[in-house]
């Protein structure tokens, strides 16, 4: 269902670029061939295994490892001695920032454990069974500390500290006594208090929503072999190997060439491996133990030790003029960030109110340390959270005025010149297209029975582009080598195959993709912010566009012809004007015939920083069932419209919308991180942090958009994190649609939803809610 | 403590392993016979990448224990594919687009053929319910759910 479709400016005869061609490492992954994190082995490997600590917040006062030493079968054993500090720097980490000081703290305690799971030691052994053996060998003395873990009491003057050298930022003057608050944030635009006086209709809200985790199949894993001059080869899972080489050389004291890193196929991702984890750990155990040592994480420790998402508090403050234009939005958000600053509130921040056109903006944020594993980015990272609240509030805002939310919406949604509160003005983007694709829908127009309820939400994500290499090898036959550095979590392949295939005018079966090495290719960042397809393909246009010169330039002196004579189209050099009556066109392959006698081998290289990433826009409509006797809440009917620019491989885009959009159903309905009393993560396990199964959610209708964006060759945008920001919204709309009563509190488990029905027929809620339909 | 001395059939080929109590069958084949095609995404029976047959049985490989399967017959992803030819759930799922990762698509196909020899024209309530026990975190089920009805289709033509 495509719509304003665009065409490729450049030999794009093949016309493989928006369709459905079958994955190039399809094959591999259906028969159980493929090989991902933990399917890696060498001869000689150890075994390794990390201690962590019980306690969410302890002094380490001493940790002795001289009878894990002893073991027989126990090769290395290493701890944070075998880490040298690192000082206090920000670096850019995907969307967010990090801080090497901390990342040395996150890998491997030093003075505190800061989170239950914290990494403490870590061994490597001949057998994982001698491995755990040992572990329970190190003896660590604690001194246990007082912890927090919910982010107000986090935020309190009187909570325990997690670092005795975090002064929040971005407050005047400094302040003189450390805290939890890592950061307080501002983004302003206009006067709300000018717009609040316009304001005939106000609506103000208090949301919170839980920590959630990626939930990728796949657990970390890592396997290293260092040689003795320090070599380094890694095999791992990971969305950005380069990142992983940036992140080990600085760690470990070892020069970037040194190490090589190699990208297995990865079972997903959403941000959660944009980080290292084991990594390091593998190799400083093979650095110590001279043997491959092979690293990977039980199911608790991902959950334990690897980063979620923020949960937050989220207050949300908004105003409209009786016809329904947004006359001014505040917003404040508390993300927390785990044990070490960095949550994703700054794009929480910006991105609020990004869908809409809107005069007077402020959003203040606040990045908050307490007891958890340090947050790693999950699609669209802060943005959910902040958009849920807002979505929530237009909603209201709909039904205090008796509007249609999707016609609230149009009045007011950011287009093409609209000046966005975090600064840039937009250039062409698609929210109204996805708004008037929701409303043609069928879905739209069927009627609901009792306990059955309708919601609508918009969301915003910026996408991003940087630095990206990509080669085009053609090889002696004629057929091409394509090889990127990012891994393809979801297609990638295929969609850039499209291209190549398209840019050369080749048979896409003829162009075989690789991921390349870290050897292999120029510094490429990693596969997140819905860039790898975006920039990949820009990068592979850059790389065509070598090739094609080179064969002009070729064909120029073997016909003996002016530049202008010759012209490269559909796959072939060929003759122009008079020159085509003599002469035949050369084919790629007759030109890879005689690469050896014509100047050698033939190639182009892309490398580029990519820019101009255009935001994606969405709008989902779900239909959802109450049922009052337990609370369940099953969805019913899920539209989802995007705007895609331009897809190149419409089955991957599709894939994008729909999983996206059933993660957002499980952080929305039954996803959280519960923590006891103790400070303890209480559901480190699939059965009891329940995500979606197939028999929770129905057919996901997906509705590709295409707004062409002006900056990229195809007109393609980033889809890949959009997709998880409406569902929040759209289902706490839906759920007031069935029950009358305005949830603000995610997830909207079942013992939740029970108690706000008691307590209506109780008359408690007041204002809050009203009878069910 | 000596190691289990174990027979059994494993895609149809006769092999014999050695394997301690606690190392499990999802272990053995993965470690020890080097069938890397089966996935561990939990260890504990809530993500069916393990999935694999058991005298026509579907379990999760990493729920059975190594010394179980003596003189049993085990079916894993690598034994669906016949010589050159696809089995049809394969093919579908490669032309639906219902992998995105791929992690959990070993144990999808695995548990969609146990499926469709007990039920080889399941409606869609009926796939998702059967389905449930496996997890996917990338798809949304749409496609994959979209592509065991088609191999249902296809294996109903023969
Ligand atoms: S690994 Fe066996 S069910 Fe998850
Ligand atoms: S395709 Fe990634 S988990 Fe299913």
């Amino acid at each position: 269902m495509a719509e304003n479709g665009t065409n490729g400016p450049s030999g794009t005869n093949g016309g493989y670029v928006g369709t459905r061609t079958i994955r190039p490492d399809g094959l591999d992954k259906v028969t159980g061939r493929a090989r991902f994190g933990a399917d890696y082995n060498l001869p000689g490997q150890l075994i390794g295994r990390v201690l962590r600590s019980p306690h969410p917040h302890a002094r380490i006062v001493r940790i002795d490892t001289s009878k894990a030493e002893a073991l027989p079968g126990v090769k290395a054993v290493i701890t944070r001695d075998d880490f040298a500090d690192q000082s206090s720097e920000f670096i850019p980490a995907g969307e967010m920032l990090m801080n090497y000081k901390d990342v040395v703290r996150n890998v491997m305690a030093r003075e505190k454990a800061l989170y239950e799971g914290h990494a403490v030691a870590a061994v490597a052994a001949t057998s994982a069974a001698i491995a755990r053996r040992a572990l329970k060998l190190i003896d660590v003395t604690y001194e246990v500390l007082p912890h927090v873990i919910d982010v107000v009491e986090a935020m309190r003057p009187d909570a325990p500290l997690l670092h005795d050298d975090l002064f929040t930022a971005g407050v005047e003057p400094k302040p003189e006594k450390p805290s939890n608050i890592a950061k307080r944030i501002e983004i302003v635009l206009g006067d709300i208090e000018a717009g609040f006086k316009k304001a005939d209709v106000i609506v103000e809200r208090e949301f919170k929503t839980a920590a959630v985790h990626q939930g990728y199949i796949e657990p970390h894993a890592a396997l290293a072999s260092v040689s003795e001059d320090g070599s380094t080869e890694l095999w791992c899972c990971t969305q950005g190997h380069f990142i992983v080489r940036a992140h080990c050389a600085r760690l470990l004291g070892l020069d970037i060439a040194k190490i090589r890193v190699t990208a297995s196929e990865i079972g997903g991702g959403f941000g959660g491996k944009t980080v290292v984890y084991l990594e390091p750990l593998a190799i400083a155990l093979s650095r110590k133990a001279k043997r491959p040592v092979k690293m990977v994480m039980s199911r608790e420790e991902v959950f334990k030790s690897s980063g979620p998402t923020s949960g937050a508090t989220v207050k949300v403050k908004m105003g409209a003029t009786k016809d329904g234009k947004f006359v001014a939005g505040f917003a404040e958000l508390k993300y927390q960030a785990g044990a070490f600053q960095g949550s994703p509130v700054q794009p929480g921040v910006m991105c609020a109110y990004a869908p809409y056109d809107m005069e007077n903006v402020k959003v203040i944020g606040y990045d908050v340390v307490s007891n958890r594993p340090k947050v790693a980015a999950y699609r669209a990272p802060g943005a959910p959270i902040s958009e849920y609240a807002v979505e929530s509030v237009v909603d209201e805002i709909a039904k205090k005025l008796g509007l249609d939310p999707i016609e609230l919406r149009m009045m007011n949604a950011a287009r093409e010149g609209t000046k966005a509160a975090y600064g840039p003005k937009f250039g062409p983007i698609g929210l109204e297209e996805t708004l008037n694709s929701i409303k043609k829908t069928e879905h739209w127009n069927t009627p609901l029975r009792k306990w059955q309820g309708r919601g609508v939400a918009s969301g915003f994500w910026f996408n991003i582009g940087g630095e990206t290499c990509a080669s085009l090898t053609i090889n002696e036959d004629g057929t091409v080598s394509l090889m990127v550095g990012t891994p393809d979590i979801g297609g990638l392949r295929a969609a850039l195959t499209n291209i190549a295939a398209d840019e050369l005018g080749i048979p896409y079966e003829k162009v075989r993709p690789i991921i390349g090495d870290t050897g292999s290719l120029g510094f490429t960042f990693l596969t997140g912010g819905s860039r790898s397809a975006f920039s990949g393909s820009m990068a592979i246009v850059e790389a065509a566009k070598q090739i094609k010169a080179e064969l002009c330039a070729r064909a120029c002196k073997l016909w003996e012809a002016k530049p202008d004579q010759v012209e490269f189209s559909n796959g072939a050099v060929r003759p122009l004007g008079e020159l085509a009556e003599k002469i035949k066109p050369m084919t790629i392959a007759d030109f890879a015939k005689v690469a050896g006698k014509t100047g050698g081998p033939i190639g182009g290289y892309g490398r580029i920083n990519a820019q101009g990433a255009g935001p994606s826009l969405g709008t989902h409509l779900v239909d959802l069932e109450v049922d009052p006797e337990t609370g369940r809440v099953t969805i019913l009917r899920y539209t989802v419209a995007q705007d895609a620019g331009k897809a190149l491989h419409p089955a991957y885009v599709e894939g994008q919308f729909q999983g996206g959009a059933v993660q957002g159903i499980g952080w929305a309905l039954n996803e959280e991180y519960i923590y006891g009393a103790d400070g303890k993560l209480q559901n480190a396990g699939f059965l009891d942090y329940r995500m979606p199964v197939a028999s929770d959610v129905p057919m996901i209708d997906a509705i590709v958009v295409e707004v062409a964006n002006p900056k990229h060759p195809y007109g393609v945008r980033g889809v890949g994190e959009t997709p998880i920001v409406p569902p929040l919204g759209a289902i706490a709309n839906a759920m007031e649609a069935a029950t009358g009563i305005r949830f603000t509190e995610l997830p909207m488990s079942p013992p939740k939803v029970l108690k706000a029905l008691k307590e209506r027929s109780a008359g408690g809620m007041g204002a809050i809610s009203r009878p069910p339909l | 403590m000596a190691k289990h001395h174990i027979e059994a059939t494993v895609n149809g080929d006769d092999v014999e392993f050695l394997c301690e109590t606690e190392e499990t069958l999802l272990d053995v084949l993965r470690d020890t016979l080097h069938l890397t095609g089966s996935k561990e995404g939990c260890a504990s029976g809530d993500c069916g990448a393990c999935s694999v047959m058991l005298d026509g049985r579907l379990v999760c490989s990493c729920l059975v224990l190594g010394c179980e399967v003596s003189g049993r017959r085990v079916e894993t992803i690598e034994g669906m594919a016949k010589g050159e030819s696809l089995h049809p759930l394969q093919q579908q799922f490669l032309e639906h687009a219902a992998l995105q990762c791929g992690i959990c698509t070993p144990g999808f196909i695995v548990a969609g053929k146990a499926l469709l020899e007990r039920n080889p024209n399941p409606t869609e309530t009926e796939i998702r319910y059967w389905l449930a026990g496996n997890l996917c975190r990338c798809t949304g089920y749409d496609k994959i759910v979209s592509a065991v009805k088609d191999a249902a289709v296809a294996m109903r033509k023969g």
